[in-house]
C-alpha cells in the first residue's frame, strides 16, 4: 500500500548508513512528528490507536478531561436494568499499550499560529496535527428554567452516560406503580437520532415487568424520527401502542409536543399549546458542538466545518475536527460515524506527513437499538465522498433500515448483533 | 491539498531526492502504484468494518464472525451473495450493495493478509468431543485442518454463536448449500440426532 515507506526507503537508500552522507537524514526519516488529540470518547481514541497503527513513527498524546470513559451507546440499558454503568466504563491502558500518551487534563484552548494545545492543568503541548473530538454540548437557554445545575441534581438529561444515567434509573425505580416518565426529545441536529425513542423503549421494557400501569410520555420538537415505522412496529407488538391502553405515547411537535420551559420544582413542562406533569423527567437539551469547539473557533454556527476528505476543519488548518462535533452530513451522530471519520483522518494526516495526498474517503454508519426483549433494529449506510459539494453522500441502492415485520428470529438476532457491536467498536477504539 | 500550501524550497528539494531515490526502489512498487484504482484503497474499505468484526477482521463479539485471514475468494463469494441478497437478510445484504467487485476483491485481499486472532469462548467439553468425531467423518473433506480458515471458509474458532445462525439458515433453507454440504450434514443429523449441529459447533469453538 505504501509505495515508499520508512523500510523500503532505508533498503532503497542501502541502508541507513548512506542516507547520513546524504545529508538530510532528519528530513527524510522526518523529526518525530507529535499528533495531539483532544477528546478520548470515540473519535479521539480510534483516532490515536490508528495514527500508531498507521506510523508508528508518530508520537501521538491525547488528551481526555476523565480517568475513562463510558460510553452512552448502550446507556439506555442501565435504564431497563439489563446493564450497569460499570459494565460500559473502560480506562485508557489499552491506548497506551499501542504507545498512545494519554494524559488526564482539560483542553481550554489550542492555538492554530503556533501549533500549541493549552490544558486547564497549565500544560502546553505542541502539534503538527492536532485532533480534536470533543462530542456535543449543550444549548441550556432552549428551555427556559433548565439548566445544569437540575440537570445534575433532579431533572437529568442523560444524555452523557455516567452519574445522570444512574439518577434516571433511579428515579424511575422509585416513582409509584402508575408513574408517568416523560422524556424531552432534542430538535435535529443531535447525539444518537435513534436514541430518545431507544431510552423510551428500554424505560418500557422495565416498566412492563415492574410498572406495568406506568406510562411513559415523549414529547418532540419534531414531527418525524429515526427508524419511526420500526420503532412503532415494535412499540405496538410490544408496549400496546396504538390502543387506548398504551405504555408510549409520542407527541410531536404538530401535537405540542415542543417545549420552551420547565418548571422545576412540580416537574411541569411549558408547551406551546398544553403543560405535561410527569413523576421522572428527562430533558435532552438542544444541542451543539462541545465548548472547546468554541474556545478553538472551530464552528461555524454550532458544529465544526470540515474538509470531508480528510476532516481537517476548513476554519484552522492542521486541525482535524471528528465525531459528533463535526458538521459531518450526511452522516448522524453517532459512535460508528465517529469511528469510520477517525480512520478517514488518521490515513490522512499520516499520508500528509509522509509528503502524499490523502487517499479517497469511505465511511459507514452502523447503528442498532433495542426496542425490547428480543427485538433490535438497525439502520446502516455505506457514504463515499461527494468531493464538488464537499458532501459524504449514501452510496445508492446501499444501506437502510431493517425490513418491517421482520421474522421474530432477525429481530432476535439483531439484539445480539447490538451486543456484539458494541463489543467490536469498544475494543476498535481503545484496545 | 494543504500539503502543497506548505512546501517550501527544503521541501522542494525534499521531494526532488525522494523523486530521485524513488529510481533506486525495486520496480514492483512502482508498479504497483500505478495499478492502483481510483477511489479508496482496500485497507480504506477494510478499516470500516472493523465496527462490528473487529480490529482487522478478528472480531470480539460472539455474534459477529471473525474475517481476520479469511481466503479472498470465500469472503468475495459472501460479499457477492450478500449483495444478491442470497443470504438471510438482516444487515450485511444492506451493506453489500454498496461495493464493486473489484472493491469486495480489495477487502479480501487486506483480510486476508490479516493475522487472525482467536479468543476463548466456552464450550461443552462432551458435546465438543463428540463434534470433533462427526467433523473427521462428515465435514473434513472440504473443511480441513479442523476447520482451519481455508477454502472453505474459518470455522475452528470461530464464534459459536455466529455459527449456530448460520447453521440455523443452512437448515431452514434461507441459505444455499454449497456442493455436497447438505447431504454430509443431513448424515450427521441421521447419525447424532439433535446433538450434531450442537457438537459440531462446541468443537469449532473449542479450538483456541
Ligand atoms: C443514550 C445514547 C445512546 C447512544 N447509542 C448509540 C448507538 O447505539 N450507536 C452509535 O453508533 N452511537 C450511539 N450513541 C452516540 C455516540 O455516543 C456518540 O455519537 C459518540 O460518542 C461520538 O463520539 P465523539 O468522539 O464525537 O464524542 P464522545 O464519545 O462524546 O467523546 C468526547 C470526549 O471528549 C472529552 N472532552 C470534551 N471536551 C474536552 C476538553 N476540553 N478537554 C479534554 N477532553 C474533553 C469528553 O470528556 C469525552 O470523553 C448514543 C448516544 C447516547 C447519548
Amino acid at each position: 500500500m505504501t509505495p515508499l515507506n520508512r523500510r523500503t526507503f532505508i533498503q532503497a537508500a542501502g541502508g541507513g548508513a548512506a542516507l547520513a552522507t546524504l545529508g538530510f537524514p532528519s528530513l527524510v526519516l522526518g523529526a518525530a512528528r507529535r499528533v495531539v488529540v483532544v477528546g478520548g470518547g470515540v473519535g479521539g481514541c480510534t483516532a490515536a490507536k490508528y495514527l500508531r497503527k498507521l506510523a508508528p513513527d508518530i508520537a501521538v498524546t491525547l488528551i481526555e478531561s476523565k480517568p475513562a470513559y463510558t460510553s452512552c451507546f448502550m446507556s439506555n440499558e442501565v435504564l431497563s436494568g439489563d446493564r450497569t454503568l460499570q459494565s460500559l466504563t473502560f480506562g485508557y491502558d489499552g491506548l497506551r499499550g499501542y504507545g498512545v500518551e494519554v494524559i488526564e487534563d482539560s483542553v481550554v484552548g489550542i492555538d492554530p499560529e503556533r501549533k500549541r494545545v493549552q490544558t486547564a492543568g497549565g500544560s502546553r503541548f505542541d502539534y503538527d496535527a492536532c485532533i480534536v473530538s470533543p462530542g456535543v454540548g449543550f444549548k441550556w437557554d432552549a428551555i427556559e428554567g433548565y439548566d445544569e445545575q437540575i440537570a445534575n441534581q433532579s431533572i437529568p438529561h442523560a444524555w452523557y452516560a455516567g452519574p445522570q444515567t444512574q439518577l434516571l434509573r433511579n428515579q424511575i425505580e422509585s416513582m409509584p406503580e402508575g408513574g408517568h416518565v416523560i422524556i424531552v426529545a432534542p430538535p435535529n441536529p443531535f447525539k444518537c437520532p435513534p436514541g430518545p425513542y431507544e431510552r423510551a423503549s428500554q424505560i418500557a421494557l422495565y416498566c412492563k415487568h415492574h410498572k406495568p400501569r406506568a406510562k411513559i410520555t415523549i414529547l418532540d420538537a419534531k414531527d418525524a424520527f429515526s427508524k419511526q415505522g420500526l420503532y412503532i412496529e415494535g412499540w405496538t407488538k410490544l408496549y400496546g401502542y396504538g390502543t387506548d391502553d398504551s405504555m408510549i405515547q409520542w407527541v410531536s411537535a404538530a401535537q405540542g409536543g415542543a417545549i420552551e420551559g420547565l418548571d422545576a420544582s412540580t416537574r411541569t413542562l411549558v408547551g406551546l399549546v398544553e403543560d405535561f406533569q410527569g413523576d421522572v423527567v428527562n430533558i435532552i437539551p438542544p444541542q451543539k458542538a462541545n465548548a472547546i469547539a468554541f474556545a478553538a473557533d472551530l464552528v461555524d454556527g454550532d458544529w465544526c466545518p470540515v474538509d470531508k476528505r480528510t476532516f481537517e476543519s476548513t476554519r484552522h488548518q492542521h486541525i482535524y475536527v471528528l465525531g459528533d462535533a463535526s458538521s459531518a452530513s450526511k452522516m448522524p451522530k453517532s459512535a460508528y460515524a465517529a469511528n469510520s471519520q477517525a480512520k478517514v483522518a488518521a490515513a490522512a494526516i499520516a499520508a500528509r506527513f509522509q509528503g502524499k495526498e490523502p487517499g479517497d474517503p469511505t465511511f459507514v454508519n452502523t447503528c442498532y437499538s433495542i426496542v425490547g426483549e428480543d427485538f433490535g433494529i438497525s439502520v446502516a449506510a455505506v457514504y463515499s465522498l461527494d468531493a464538488e459539494t464537499n458532501s459524504i453522500e449514501p452510496i445508492p441502492g446501499s444501506g437502510g433500515v431493517s425490513p418491517a415485520n421482520a421474522s421474530p428470529e432477525i429481530r432476535k438476532r439483531e439484539v445480539s448483533y447490538a451486543h456484539s457491536w458494541f463489543k467490536n467498536v469498544i475494543n476498535d477504539m481503545m484496545k | 491539498m494543504n500539503s502543497k500550501k506548505t512546501i517550501n524550497t527544503q521541501g522542494c528539494n525534499r521531494l526532488l531526492s525522494l523523486l530521485a531515490l524513488l529510481a533506486l526502489v525495486p520496480f514492483q512498487l512502482s508498479a504497483e502504484s500505478a495499478r492502483l484504482p481510483a477511489g479508496p484503497s482496500g485497507q480504506a474499505l477494510a478499516f470500516t468494518c472493523a465496527g462490528c468484526h473487529g480490529t482487522d477482521g478478528s472480531s470480539v463479539g460472539p455474534s459477529m464472525p471473525a474475517i481476520a485471514g479469511m481466503d479472498p475468494e470465500v469472503f468475495v463469494d459472501a460479499m457477492k451473495a450478500y449483495r444478491q441478497d442470497e443470504r438471510n437478510p438482516s444487515i450485511m445484504n444492506r451493506i453489500a450493495k454498496a461495493y464493486t467487485d473489484e472493491q469486495f476483491e480489495a477487502m479480501g485481499w487486506f483480510f486476508a493478509s490479516q493475522r487472525l486472532r482467536l479468543f476463548p469462548q466456552p464450550y461443552d467439553p462432551r458435546l465438543a468431543e463428540q463434534g470433533a468425531r462427526l467433523h473427521d467423518d462428515y465435514c473434513e473433506k472440504c473443511h480441513e485442518n479442523g476447520g482451519r480458515p481455508g477454502d472453505a471458509g474459518t470455522l475452528a474458532g470461530q464464534w459459536m454463536p455466529y455459527l449456530h445462525f448460520t447453521m440455523e439458515d443452512f437448515i431452514s433453507g434461507k441459505r444455499k448449500w454449497p456442493r455436497k454440504m447438505q447431504r454430509k450434514v443431513d448424515a450427521a443429523i441421521e447419525e447424532a440426532g439433535g446433538d450434531a449441529i450442537p457438537a459440531l459447533v462446541n468443537y469449532y469453538g473449542s479450538q483456541q
